[in-house]
């Protein structure tokens, strides 16, 4: 028999049975939208609309409607990229890392956060799509024979390595992802009540039966694709900063750059999700599965991680002054001090400042602070990639050739396309697919319920509608 | 799940614990179980049922060593012999800047094709939704256990009389 650690608080609160994980869950898939999701899909879908006339005419007009200039030509396009791509981290790390250190609390948050990766990796990419002008031309990225072309691609070149990163980043994360829906889909294909349901989740649950053969063989391959995307999720973001570290721009051209971006990623992306879960939970009152106690775990993460981008900055920083070279020098004293100062020091006090205060138990405790802060580490973040891309661009060797950069309405419009993009798919997907890993949870169940093993199977509770008291109330101390 | 034909036995279990304790004392006894059915893994259970170990893990390593060689040769020969060129000074091959392509590339060979295999040797796809299955609580809240008639050589009563003894809330009979 299973014996329940006293010291540690219970993942699952409300002591759940088998019965009630099931009906908790599909209880929102299967119900008819509501008037909430709703309105919010009709909001993320005008944003999606304004997003896609600005970039549409992007394409049409071409990438001089951007306020790029001779001087910076690169600015909100990678800046997004390199954003979204960081977001889409945490989520790997949730399923795969977290996975490895048998860290069983990630079973409430894993399939809302690698939705969110694969949605992250979506808006990354067509950053990537937008920044080339001619998007049509994309496969000649591809490694295509000359007949395309005259020439093969540069596999010397990072902007290839980073097309093979990200495409097998969001390849394997989705197949990752989609391993793991499969015993809900069947779960939810046998809950099926109309026709189109019953084919639809039977289609995609392809026939699962939850066999003992079948569920050996699953934790099988879980483990082995976690121990797959553990490295990979690392490769891909180290990629991404050698676009940058492997040329030769002062401020770009630092050995740092791998393990200070892949911090920053985890970094940032533990705060999407905070904000995307923080909200989830209300709206379909899974307070029971995702608790103070998870919210709190994923603070120290980004505490953790924060002071490790805290340290990078600093470190960076200090061998741009020791290591003499004064064009290295100039970069970095430029970013502190120079026009684009706000920018620096709103990274400064957002990414390292910021975190430090979840040091204090009350305030990582606090739902409002979490969120608030999250929002800020997001904010902090976008400005890290900016900081790092237009103000090393900005001013070059030439003096004459000195610029600054604008924005124009079409770098904020594509931005908010992918806004609008992410938003309309995690919506879609909260909806139509179970936000919580029902399987896993029922799993982890007997060893961290609340609730005495016997308690646990067993018919759902009734529940009494429009009563659910918010279990954080009775938990704060 | 492969399309099933005969007479089979049915116990339905309202725990886990009662049903990974329930398999060996059923073996014992002489009974042959088909298969459990369970809403989530069982730790130890596929032993208990004297499943062999799973070899998927050997076929995602040669889809790794095929990834990683097919990924490697292709950047040798394009770079190297169907258009050799000298980039940044260095040789037209120079295995340190493929590296981080040969990982992705083993990386995605891996996991495509052991997500291929297990999809094949589970007999999981589309157009399979249609096939019957045992108890649909299997993947709510119940643990199914099936034991197929024809394989075993115990009358039915002994059978559902183990079963029940053994911790079965229900014995059902279902005949495809």
């Amino acid at each position: 028999m299973h014996v329940t650690s006293p010291v540690r608080e219970p993942l699952i609160q409300g002591g759940k049975t088998y019965a009630d994980v099931t009906e908790d869950i599909c209880r929102h898939v299967e119900a008819t939208p509501t008037k909430e999701w709703k309105i919010a899909f009709g909001l993320s879908l005008i944003v999606l609309a304004y997003g896609s006339v600005c970039l549409a005419w992007t394409w049409w007009e071409g990438l001089g409607v951007w306020g790029l200039n001779k001087t910076v030509g690169w600015a909100w396009d990678i800046t997004n990229f390199v954003w979204w791509v960081g977001i889409g981290h945490a989520g790997t790390l949730i399923s795969a890392i977290l996975l490895l250190f048998r860290q069983k609390w990630r079973t409430s948050i894993n399939r809302a956060a690698e939705a969110m990766t694969i949605f992250a990796v979506i808006c990354a990419a067509s950053f990537i799509l937008m920044h080339m002008g001619r998007p049509w031309m994309a496969y000649w990225a591809l490694p295509l024979p000359n007949a395309f072309g005259s020439l093969w691609v540069n596999f010397n070149s990072p902007l290839v390595w980073d097309v093979f990163a990200i495409s097998t980043y969001f390849s394997v994360s989705l197949v990752f992802w989609y391993i793991g829906l499969i015993p809900d889909l069947a779960t939810i294909r046998d809950r099926a009540t109309s026709k189109v349901s019953k084919f639809m989740y039977g289609t995609f649950a392809m026939g699962w039966d939850g066999s003992a053969k079948t569920w050996a063989r699953y934790e099988y391959i879980s483990l082995i694709l976690a121990g797959l995307s553990t490295p990979l999720v690392l490769s891909v973001h180290t990629i991404v900063s050698m676009d940058f570290a492997t040329s030769v721009i002062p401020g770009w051209h630092t050995t740092i750059f791998p393990p200070y971006f892949v911090a920053g990623a985890i970094f940032s992306g533990f705060a999407m999700v905070q904000n995307l879960m923080l909200i989830t939970r209300v709206v379909y009152k899974l307070e029971d599965y995702i608790t103070l106690e998870h919210i709190e775990t994923m603070n120290k993460v980004i505490t953790l991680t924060g002071s490790v981008v805290g340290v990078a900055y600093i470190t960076e920083f200090f061998i741009a002054w020791y290591g003499g070279v004064e064009y290295e020098y100039y970069a970095f004293f430029n970013r502190m001090t120079g026009p684009y100062w706000w920018a620096y020091w709103a990274m400064m006090t957002c990414n390292v400042i910021s975190p430090q205060l979840f040091w204090s138990r009350k305030l990582r405790r606090s739902i409002t602070f979490t969120f608030f802060i999250s929002v800020v580490v997001n904010i902090g973040m976008w400005f890290e990639r900016f900081v790092i891309i237009v103000t090393s661009l900005h001013r070059d060797y030439i003096p004459s050739s000195w610029a600054m950069f604008s924005p124009t309405r079409y770098d904020i419009g594509d931005y908010i396309f992918s806004f609008g993009l992410f938003f309309t798919l995690f919506l879609l997907f909260s909806k139509y697919l179970p936000v919580v890993n029902m399987a896993e949870v029922k799993a982890v169940l007997r060893s961290t319920s609340a609730q005495l093993p016997a308690k646990i199977a067993g018919v759902a509770k009734v529940r009494q509608r429009g009563t659910a008291e918010p279990v954080y109330n009775k938990d704060q101390e | 799940m492969a399309e099933l034909s005969g007479k089979y036995l049915v116990g339905v279990y309202d725990d886990d614990d009662t049903v990974l304790h329930a398999v060996p004392k059923l073996r014992k006894a002489g009974v042959k179980i088909k298969e459990v059915y369970s809403p989530f893994p069982i730790h130890g259970l596929d032993e208990a049922l004297g499943h062999p170990r799973t070899r998927i893990g050997i076929a995602a390593f040669m889809f790794g060593v095929t990834g990683c060689c097919a990924v490697l040769t292709l950047m040798i020969w394009t770079m190297g012999y169907d258009w050799p060129m000298i980039i940044g000074g260095k040789d037209p091959i120079s295995i340190p800047n493929y590296i981080p392509i040969t990982f992705e590339g083993t990386v995605l060979f891996t996991a495509f094709g052991m997500v291929t295999t297990f999809l094949i040797s589970n007999g999981l796809g589309p157009g399979t939704h249609f096939h019957p299955r045992f108890d649909v609580r299997a993947t709510d809240n119940k643990f199914i256990m099936a034991i197929e008639m024809s394989r075993n050589s115990m009358s039915e009563e002994e059978i559902s009389r183990a079963l029940k003894d053994s911790g079965a809330e229900e014995v059902n009979i279902k005949q495809f």
